[in-house]
């Protein structure tokens, strides 16, 4: 397991892996600028399909909706995520192995389930199909995404500082605050980020729990590929990708300004 | 340890109010007369014996094998990968684990849809054989296009915890298993491979999990005709309405998942 000799084969690997990834994203942006409607030969750059998208009201709400779905049930559930992650693998009670399993379940349980199951709890407690019921809906499957994320991270520290920040006199929520907190920061972000794209990307929860009116933008394009898809949609696509690449470079700058941050706390301490 | 126990208050109560809550509804519907008011409260086996009776076997099976083959094809792909990266300096992973996430930001259905164009039979490698002078070759709607469009779907589920658990490792372990003498291969089965095996169980699980359950990607690569179990409990409660038939399944297939996750859940404690 020479690292220099086996370096060239696996930067191969690693392009090949990656080709195949960004092939697809690669070919919806090469069409979303296609003058052609039909998805298959290149005949020649245009931007009407980004005019059309503009144009398209019922899919600019879509997209608000989604956007902000995702971020409120991206908030809702990193709170509750965090603190169950917390909960769970700092407690030693004796239900602690049922909540376990029921933690993962919602990953578990198929998505067109627990869309049905949610669409009939719901129907039962006569909440009116909209908003409300898809953010208690998308939390479903974004609190595990967290949970999974923080306990990994959790169970890899070393319980100890937490236990050094209580002899030390801190009480439970300082030590939660300034301790365990910023320690398992990283892995909230980062669950957050993944519910967030689960969030967008949802159809098979979604569809169910909607309501006549209100539609997100994966809906949209659901009905839209049923119905055979405009190059509209490619555009979209192309929009959606960049304002993801933006938001990761926010994201990224933010977490690069507050490291220094503590490199600084930590010198000065 | 007390204020722990209120910190999960929260959680405690979203979970009981729509994991707990929703599943005993799910389990109301599979036993009761067909309607689509559950709390009719009459109970009956029918239900399952129509789904004896019938070919939804073959679907379920078929579900399976195909969520075993997209699940062996992820690890197989995605461990080396998963491997390559933790290799890299720090910084370099995070931006290729960034490039890993990148995708699954991207819609599925658009993912799915760009596969559709590239597998046709018009499609982009189609055309790319026929410039070659070679024969098109018929990808779509064939086991082929659904497997490659799970695989691709899923593959960051299977990176992502693979490589947590390998940069979390201990480097000077591999060090120290060269220094008494294993070679390249040994150090990658008892040190290696041991200490990933949690990230592998996690991968494993959240693959096959999503790839045995999915409907929409057999849906649009594989055809109309192309019938799993999501597909099965799609059409019974959006097209045929049969809510009851329906949690009959999903009732099965949860059955089936659940003791799939405690054997995963026992292989994990029996490692550690």
């Amino acid at each position: 397991m020479n690292v220099r000799k086996s370096s060239i084969w696996e930067r191969i690997y690693l392009g090949i892996m990656f080709l195949v990834m960004y092939l697809p994203i690669g070919v919806v942006i090469a069409f979303s600028f296609n003058e052609s409607k039909l998805p298959v030969r290149f005949t020649g750059f245009s931007l009407v399909w980004y005019e059309k998208l503009f144009a398209d009201h019922a899919m600019m709400e879509a997209l608000l909706n989604s956007l902000i779905l995702g971020v409120l049930s991206c908030l809702l559930s990193a709170v509750i995520g965090t603190l169950g992650a917390v909960g769970l693998s700092r407690t030693r009670w004796r239900s602690r192995g049922l909540m376990e399993y029921i933690s993962i379940l919602p990953l578990m349980i198929p998505e067109i389930i627990l869309g049905m199951v949610l669409m009939a709890f719901f129907y039962m407690l006569r909440l009116p199909f909209g908003m409300l019921t898809l953010l208690i809906g998308h939390t479903i499957f974004c609190v595990p995404y967290i949970l999974i994320e923080v306990k990994a991270r959790l169970e890899g520290l070393d319980p100890f500082l937490e236990e050094a920040a209580r002899d030390m006199g801190a009480g439970p929520l300082r030590t939660f605050r300034d301790v365990t907190l910023p320690l398992v920061m990283p892995a909230v972000l980062s669950g957050s980020l993944l519910a967030f794209a689960m969030s967008m990307d949802d159809v098979v929860i979604s569809i169910f729990i909607n309501g006549p009116r209100l539609s997100t933008l994966p809906i949209k394009v659901y009905t839209q590929i049923k119905t055979g898809v405009t190059p509209e949609i490619n555009a979209l696509c192309t929009i959606m990708l960049a304002a993801t690449v933006l938001a990761f470079a926010a994201w990224y700058l933010c977490k690069k300004l507050t490291g220094g941050k503590e490199e600084d706390e930590q010198q000065v301490d | 340890m007390k204020h722990y126990k209120k910190m999960i208050q929260p959680y405690v109560v979203w979970a009981a109010l729509l994991i707990v809550i929703p599943l005993i509804l799910i389990a109301l519907y599979a036993f009761t007369e067909e309607g689509n008011e559950v709390l009719t409260l009459s109970f009956t086996w029918k239900n399952f014996a129509k789904f004896l009776e019938s070919t939804y076997v073959n679907v379920v099976v078929k579900s399976f094998w195909l969520g075993i083959i997209t699940t062996f094809l992820c690890l197989l792909l995605g461990y080396p990968l998963a491997f390559i990266i933790s290799r890299f300096p720090e910084k370099t992973q995070a931006t290729l684990i960034l490039l890993v996430t990148i995708p699954e930001w991207i819609n599925m259905l658009l993912r799915t849809y760009a596969w559709m164009n590239i597998l046709a039979d018009n499609g982009i490698i189609n055309q790319l054989l026929d410039l070659l002078g070679m024969r098109p070759v018929n990808m779509m709607y064939t086991d082929f296009s659904v497997i490659l469009g799970l695989v691709c779907n899923f593959m960051p589920f299977m990176i992502i915890p693979i490589h947590t658990s390998l940069s979390k490792m201990d480097k000077s372990l591999i060090e120290a298993a060269y220094d008494l003498g294993a070679t390249p291969f040994q150090t990658f089965r008892k040190v290696i491979w041991k200490l990933s095996i949690p990230g592998v169980l996690n991968g494993i699980m959240m693959v096959f999990l999503l790839s045995v359950s999915t409907f929409v990607i057999p849906k649009l690569l594989g055809g109309g005709q192309y019938m799993l179990i999501g597909n099965l409990i799609e059409s019974q409660f959006i097209s045929v309405g049969d809510w009851n038939f329906g949690s009959a399944i999903s009732l099965i297939l949860a059955v089936i998942i659940l003791i799939f996750m405690s054997l995963m859940k026992r292989m994990d404690k029996q490692e550690e």
